[in-house]
């Protein structure tokens, strides 16, 4: 413990007054990680607070209190887009506005339906841009089977926003039968995650210039939803699904250790990151497992339904490289234990502001 | 990659922990110097897996960690003055200054970037001839390389809107106020790999000589640290004192004779506050009178500094390795590295962030 005389002859301990972010909004609130967390909490919880937010998904479920026969819930979702650059090896902006909001929708078991989108332009955006995107999201929606039935546009003068913002809603509906969610999750139960790790991440750096070497990678953006309907048929037990998008694998680990009140234990060996992405990552100084994806889902589930929901993974274009990464062991305020190669373990936290490169 | 994987082969290392469990009759202390170390150690939970009598201790190797607070103020003065591109390695965005950090001094529309090298530094002032662009020269000797050589291209270039903010530091010097202190634990040091593959290990020699103690030039893949541990336990063991090299795949005696040549041509040592230890006599860096004009100190009328440090954390027992992270009362509760009380918690190189995000366990 602290010992007094072990203050030396040197200055005495210093240390800086801490800076909490909390007057003005910093690039760090958008990170997904625990400052986006802390906000969203802090202001916008505080304000709206109500049973259906309150869950704390990505979603929401409504009961539209039918009739027993037709019992169950509307999912909603709501994503805004403003990756930069709009265009990026695997995917453009409007490719993942249409699978940001879907994938949102199908996590809690729902069948996405409708989708509203709100477009944001920048006074001297190319049309022809805005075509392709548009040709983009059509693509999607026709992949995820999913209409665009409702829009708006609005243009700001230049320099009062950057280029394309585009914000989506999306409906679907899930019978009243599947309960899934990121509070489901239970001791025995097995972690699942259904490809590699980071190759979004890597391919917006890698358009934006950042890398400072050109790599192989594509993004992984693409609609879950058909993929996930195949392991709801396969294993209607399943408990939870999380798209690890902005923070990552861990911090979603974490949001759902949090929201189950479970420690979840993850092998390192067992995770998969292809090899392109390991090695960028290890050159800049980032960490696989903070890095965001938008073609993966988490799917955590009873221990003896594992061999069949990897197999219903695996017959999917989306799902191939699913693997088993871990297991929920024990009650706990929620945490995330990562057992290193070596057998050591080290506690997964959230991802704190905007990722940084290390200096050395 | 293919490579590195046998630096991080599980049954190897594990081997050679067992040799060191072995060899060891006695607790021994052991400083790791480097940030990288220290975040490596806590990564693969070396420290874990060690014998018990040996401990492993945090050295004020994180560059953004011991950066004075002075000169990061002088910083964020100079970011917020229109005109300015200030840039800076990505750690040192988040380092609190004693009212603000230079993610305030972005978000109030102050022009700041990360940059890898500092020579994309002097590309931006190419790209831009009517900013200022300033480099903040932070590191040790293996930064130290770099932000000479982005001096004496901007001068080749005849840029006159590029200067750097020199605040590098030297190890040895530090070394030499460890040791020397009358507190001093510390019974052998792993040496800072990269540090050593520019400087070369001929400077460690009349340290090991003169305070009787190990020096192990060690690298960052788990199974280098952990030869680096057995190299300097065996040592300890034995009563030997020497310097020996378990990087030579990097690391030679001499070292980078061209780097150090750029180093010297640029800089000189001159006296230097580190933040949480006080003035270590000759660790700095700063530009020699020949380049006096690319000194972001001459460019810009900076004024009086009034520091504030507050006195709740430990973090200049901490970088001296005389207390641990999870010693200090606000580890986790008032210090976390969203609000970093500290620099410590602010880098990941730093020893706080790296037993906050790999250890809050214990």
């Amino acid at each position: 413990m602290m010992n007094n005389s072990n203050i030396n002859h040197l200055q005495g301990p210093v240390c800086s007054l801490p800076l909490q972010h909390n007057d003005q909004i910093v690039i760090g609130h958008g990170s997904g990680g625990q400052m986006t967390n802390d906000l969203i909490k802090n202001v916008f919880y505080q304000k709206f607070s109500n049973p259906i937010l309150d869950m704390n998904n990505d979603a929401a479920l409504i009961d539209l209190l039918l009739d027993n026969d037709k019992k169950g819930f509307l999912v909603t979702a709501i994503d805004a887009h403003i990756v930069s650059p709009l265009f990026f090896s695997g995917g453009d902006i409007g490719r993942l506005a249409i699978c940001g909001t879907v994938n949102d929708v199908a996590m809690l078991g729902a069948k996405p339906l409708y989708i509203t989108a709100s477009f944001i332009i920048e006074e001297g955006f190319s049309i022809n841009a805005l075509e392709k995107i548009a040709s983009s999201m059509q693509l999607a929606c026709q992949e995820a089977n999913v209409k665009i039935v409702a829009g708006d546009t609005k243009v700001t003068e230049k320099g009062k926003s950057d280029g394309l913002f585009i914000s989506t809603t999306g409906i679907g509906w899930v019978p009243a039968s599947r309960q899934i969610g990121g509070q489901f999750a239970r001791p025995g139960d097995a972690v699942i995650i259904s490809g590699t790790l980071g190759d979004h991440g890597i391919a917006v750096l890698e358009a934006r210039g950042d890398l400072g070497f050109h790599s192989t990678i594509q993004s992984d953006v693409a609609p879950l939803n058909e993929m996930i309907e195949i392991l709801l048929t396969e294993v209607p037990n399943t408990h939870v699904l999380r798209d690890p998008t902005r923070g990552g694998l861990a911090t979603s680990l974490v949001e759902i250790a949090y929201q189950s009140e479970v420690t979840i234990q993850i092998d390192e060996t067992s995770l998969p990151i292809r090899p392109t992405v390991q090695t960028a990552c290890e050159m800049l100084g980032f960490d696989p497992l903070y890095i965001g994806n938008e073609g993966k889902v988490i799917v955590i589930l009873p221990e003896a339904d594992v061999d069949n929901a990897l197999e219903a993974l695996r017959s999917h274009p989306y799902g191939k490289a699913a693997v088993r990464i871990g297991s929920v062991v024990q009650n706990s305020p929620g945490r995330v234990l990562l057992t290193t190669p070596l057998g050591s373990n080290r506690i997964l936290e959230m991802l704190a502001g905007e990722i940084l490169p290390r200096i050395c | 990659m293919e490579f590195l994987k046998n630096y991080r082969n599980a049954e190897l290392i594990k081997s050679l922990l067992n040799q060191i469990r072995k060899i060891t009759t006695r607790p021994w202390k052991l400083m790791e110097i480097c940030g990288g170390q220290t975040h490596a150690i806590m990564q693969y939970g070396i420290d874990q897996l060690l014998p018990e009598n040996i401990e492993l201790i945090h050295g004020p190797g994180c560059p953004v960690c011991v950066t004075a607070l002075e000169l990061i103020d002088k910083a964020l003065i100079i970011a917020q003055q229109p005109g300015v591109i200030f840039t800076s390695f990505g750690d040192m965005l988040r380092v609190p200054g004693s009212h603000h950090d230079l993610f305030s001094v972005r978000a109030q529309g102050g022009d700041v970037r990360v940059v890898y090298s500092p020579l994309d530094a002097v590309k931006i002032a190419q790209a831009n001839p009517k900013k200022e662009v300033v480099f903040f020269a932070i590191g040790f000797e293996t930064t130290a390389p770099a932000a000479a050589m982005s001096v004496l291209h901007a001068q080749k270039l005849g840029l006159i809107n590029f200067t750097i903010l020199p605040a590098n530091v030297l190890v040895p010097p530090a070394m030499h106020t460890i040791l020397g202190s009358p507190n001093n634990q510390i019974q052998a040091f792993l040496g800072a790999g990269h540090v050593c593959a520019v400087m070369g290990y001929w400077e460690y020699e009349p340290i090991a000589k003169q305070y009787g103690i190990p020096i192990v030039v060690t690298g960052f893949e788990p199974l280098d640290l952990v030869n680096g541990i057995f190299m300097a336990v065996k040592q300890l063991e034995i009563g030997n004192h020497l310097v020996e090299n378990a990087y030579p795949r990097v690391v030679t005696r001499t070292g980078n004779r061209t780097a150090q040549g750029i180093m010297e041509k640029v800089f000189q040592p001159v006296d230097r506050k580190w933040r949480g230890i006080g003035i270590i006599p000759q660790s700095g860096l700063d530009l020699r009178t020949e380049y006096a004009q690319f000194d972001a100190e001459n460019r810009f009328e900076i004024g009086l500094i009034d520091v504030m440090e507050s006195s709740l954390c430990i973090a200049g027992q901490v970088l001296q390795g005389l207390t641990k992270p999870f010693d200090c009362p606000a580890f986790g509760n008032e210090c976390t590295p969203q609000t970093p009380l500290g620099a410590p918690m602010v880098s990941s190189e730093g020893a706080c962030a790296a037993y906050y995000r790999y250890m809050r366990a214990r």
